[in-house]
């Protein structure tokens, strides 16, 4: 099977290089995979089925026909059009000037609610705020337990108690926040299925009761078909403001997503990335629509170097960059920045398409190490000047850093092919595409313009 | 156990057919009775609708094609008809169910929320209730109050449950419940063990540990029971394949069969896994835990043909 989208555009469009001209029907296959990559995605049935009509009809009527690379142009369509379709941009938790303020969260069974209050508790804590969380779930065992222990974590009070109702818990709950001067409530409600009428008219009351500034619905991202049942019946009854995705931290595509936001029009405001309470990050809707299509996050990638490479020596690199001077010693410092951002397995683990490397194929964590200890076995002038570098002095280096010829070679080239590039980035430059520069200095880093392959 | 099926008791529920395979069938029917490539198109579609999956579902198309030619069925409706029992031929596995067969040291494991907990109360109750000797290990010694929440199923259970500390070594948890067993002279282990996904190394390794340490000490053979949720998408089929990489599972009891996702997720596990589902829970509740039937999971998951 193929791991993402650009695998499968590709291989479809492979099989008509050579005959010149697209017809519709090409497209049409195009669609096909469009379709199947969306529904392997979970994403929902009908969603999928109105996304295709309106990417066909812009594959069509765009130069997909004429492109020599119609596989990306399809590609990038697929992508706008998803990223347009998951809510455009970021959205925020607006909270009223009310105190307290109060937010509630519901969702099935099992998605992750109470660690989602806790996780959102601290972040609101972190700006500003002083939570006070309500555990109204009287249903599962332990489930204030659960809620007390990581509120304890975060030094935030509980309100509970046990084998009350959950509508007077929760109005309870915001006269203590009343009483004890916390600025915010967080209710934790039971998971509930979106057909249990009990159970969601229990929703609605303890929604009516406290009037919340916000309805979260929690979404467990590996949640398949399904998720629009839940996410109608939900907003219908309950009536939520925007949604949380939990899991995201393993491999499911989360396709639920992008059906909860399609069919409820509900925005999505953050997504859970582990067990543990700082694990909840604000949502973006390009990553979202390149991780269900399988490809990878990239921007993920570029904003963990964007903030490990400490900026000092990012500026005096890219001063270098733009003197057109880029030496062996610049190229140490820059391996050196790389290593900091952690195990290169960690890294491969963004990149789209590296997940299809047998495990053991994947990284040679000892590259890096070796490349350095290449670097650091010339001397000064070498490395300011590698025309130097004749064949005995390639020995020299060589034994000094305990590696063979070859691989002082392979590095010397490598190098080599970096500063081709980095000249011809500039030369980009001054043509006069004005990128936005921060920090970033590896070739493709530079912008934050992400290509599709 | 409840007097009516739980799959009668799921579709006397609310409106929600369209939204089901039934539904697509139903709309698929309504094209007409030819058996042309639109119509295949349309079953292959509904399958993955139902969470079947694009492999599962090309196959059990291809299968329902020869079916066709080779016995001539007239029309769609034909076809459609033999959908149910295509599927239940396809979930029926003859395998051993680690709960009924003897003593057993038994590992409940999945990942997060999809019902370990209440699965391992559930299963206790039921073993004990039919005279078998059980004891119960703790073994989420991570997440908060999972600890808790097991020892209140244990009560329900009227089982013991063997704890340590939160935080603990689960290992350990493992070990000491085992000789609490052979203490007890008890003849079924249930361990409950934390949720985890199954894209995190470090915690399928200790998972591993766990069953390790089991194999070593317990006196019964050791199985590992894979919990899965019925509203989980393709990504189940990934969860399951990690897990028994990691584990070697033995059986997959099938959770929350009571709403209104009916766990087509399981059918591309068994064909590719041979993983025979053993249980399904249909509820919150201490009884909500019915043995698997083939014939009436596939007849849930196709739902009413009109
Ligand atoms: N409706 C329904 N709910 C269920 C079923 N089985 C479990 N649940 C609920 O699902 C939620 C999660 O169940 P747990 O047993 O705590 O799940 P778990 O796998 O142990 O969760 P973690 O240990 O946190 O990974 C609880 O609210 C249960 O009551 C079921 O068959 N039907
Ligand atoms: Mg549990």
């Amino acid at each position: 099977m193929f791991e993402n989208l650009t695998d499968r555009l590709q291989s479809v469009f492979s099989k008509l290089t050579g005959r010149g001209i697209l017809t519709e029907t090409d497209v049409d296959a195009a669609m096909r995979e469009v379709r199947m990559a969306l529904l392997e995605a979970d994403v929902d049935f009908k969603t999928v089925k109105s996304f295709v009509a309106a990417v066909r009809e812009r594959s069509v009527g765009q130069d997909v026909l004429k492109s020599l690379t119609p596989g990306q142009m399809v590609v990038k369509i697929v992508l706008e059009e998803l990223t347009a379709l998951m809510g455009g941009t970021e959205s925020r938790l607006v909270l009223s000037g009310r105190i307290p303020a109060v937010v509630m969260l519901v969702g099935l069974q099992g998605s992750g609610k109470t660690t989602a209050s806790a996780k959102l508790a601290r972040l609101l804590q972190q700006q500003g705020r002083s939570p006070l969380l309500v555990a109204c779930d009287v249903y599962r065992p332990a489930a204030a337990d659960q809620l007390e222990a990581l509120a304890a974590q975060l030094g935030v009070p509980v309100y509970r108690e046990d084998g009350g109702n959950p509508v007077e818990i929760a109005r309870e709950g915001v006269k203590q926040a009343v009483a004890t001067m916390r600025d915010l409530v967080i209710v934790d409600t039971a998971g509930r299925l979106h057909i249990d009428e009990a159970m969601m008219a229990e929703a609605a009351a303890i929604r009516d009761a406290v009037r919340p500034d916000q309805v979260l619905m929690v979404v467990d991202a590996m949640t398949g078909q399904d998720a629009v049942n839940a996410a109608k019946s939900f907003a219908e009854r309950v009536d939520f403001d925007g949604v949380i995705v939990t899991k995201l931290d393993g491999d499911a595509r989360g396709g639920a997503a992008l059906s909860v936001r399609s069919v409820t029009g509900r925005p999505i405001k953050f997504v859970g990335v582990g067990e543990k309470l700082d694990a909840l990050e604000p949502f973006h809707p390009e990553r979202m629509a390149k991780r269900i299509l399988g490809m990878g996050d990239v921007v993920s990638l570029i904003e963990k170097a964007q903030s490990t490479i400490d900026a000092d020596t990012a500026e005096q690199l890219e001063a270098r960059l733009r003197e057109g001077r880029f030496t062996l010693d610049d190229f140490l410092a820059q391996l050196q920045q790389v290593r900091k951002m952690g195990s290169l397995a960690d890294l491969m683990k963004m990149i789209p398409g590296a997940n299809k490397l047998p495990a053991d194929a994947q990284v040679d964590e000892g590259a890096l190490a070796r490349t350095e200890a290449i670097i650091r076995s010339m001397t000064p002038r070498e490395r300011d000047k590698p025309s130097l570098i004749n064949g005995s002095r390639r020995e020299r280096i060589a034994l000094g850093a305990g590696v063979s010829v070859y691989e002082v070679n392979q590095m010397l080239k490598q190098f080599a092919q970096a500063q081709k590039m980095i000249k011809q980035m500039q030369v980009a430059e001054r043509q006069g595409k004005k990128g936005r520069r921060r920090g970033g200095f590896f070739p493709g880093m530079r912008r934050r313009h992400i290509s599709y392959h | 156990m409840s007097p009516t099926p739980w799959f009668k008791r799921i579709s006397d529920g609310l409106t929600r057919t369209r939204e089901q395979l039934g539904g697509h069938l139903n709309v698929l029917l309504r094209r007409g009775p030819q058996l042309d490539d639109e119509f295949w198109d349309g079953l292959e579609e509904a399958l993955i609708l139902a969470d079947m999956g694009g492999l599962a579902a090309s196959e059990m198309v291809e299968r329902l094609r020869k079916t066709a030619t080779r016995e001539a069925l007239p029309d769609a409706r034909a076809v459609v008809a033999r959908l149910v029992d295509e599927i239940a031929a396809q979930v029926t596995l003859e395998a051993e169910d680690p709960f009924a067969s003897g003593p057993a040291c038994v590992l409940m494991v999945g990942v997060n929320g999809t019902g370990k907990t209440t699965s391992v109360g559930k299963l206790a109750s039921a073993a004990s209730g039919a005279g078998r000797r059980v004891v119960i290990g703790s073994a989420d010694t991570f997440r908060a109050a999972a600890i808790e929440q097991l020892r209140v199923w244990g009560e329900r259970a009227g089982v013991p449950v063997v704890e340590r500390a939160h935080g603990a070594d689960p290992a350990a948890v493992v070990y000491d419940t085992i000789a609490e067993a052979r203490a007890r002279d008890a003849d079924l282990i249930i361990v409950d063990t934390a949720g985890r996904l199954h894209t995190s190394p470090d915690l399928m390794a200790e998972l591993q540990k766990v069953k390790r340490v089991a194999e070593r000490e317990s006196p019964f053979p050791v199985r590992s029971v894979l919990v899965i949720d019925a509203t989980t998408g393709q990504n189940g089929i990934v969860q399951a394949r990690e897990f028994h990489r990691a584990l070697d599972l033995d059986a997959v009891v099938l959770t929350k069969l009571d709403g209104t996702a009916k766990g087509g997720i399981v059918v591309a596990v068994v064909r590719e896994l041979g993983l025979p589902v053993i249980r399904v829970g249909v509820g919150e509740g201490i009884d909500d835990l019915e043995p698997f039937d083939p014939l009436d999971f596939a007849g849930a998951l196709v739902g009413d043909i009109s």
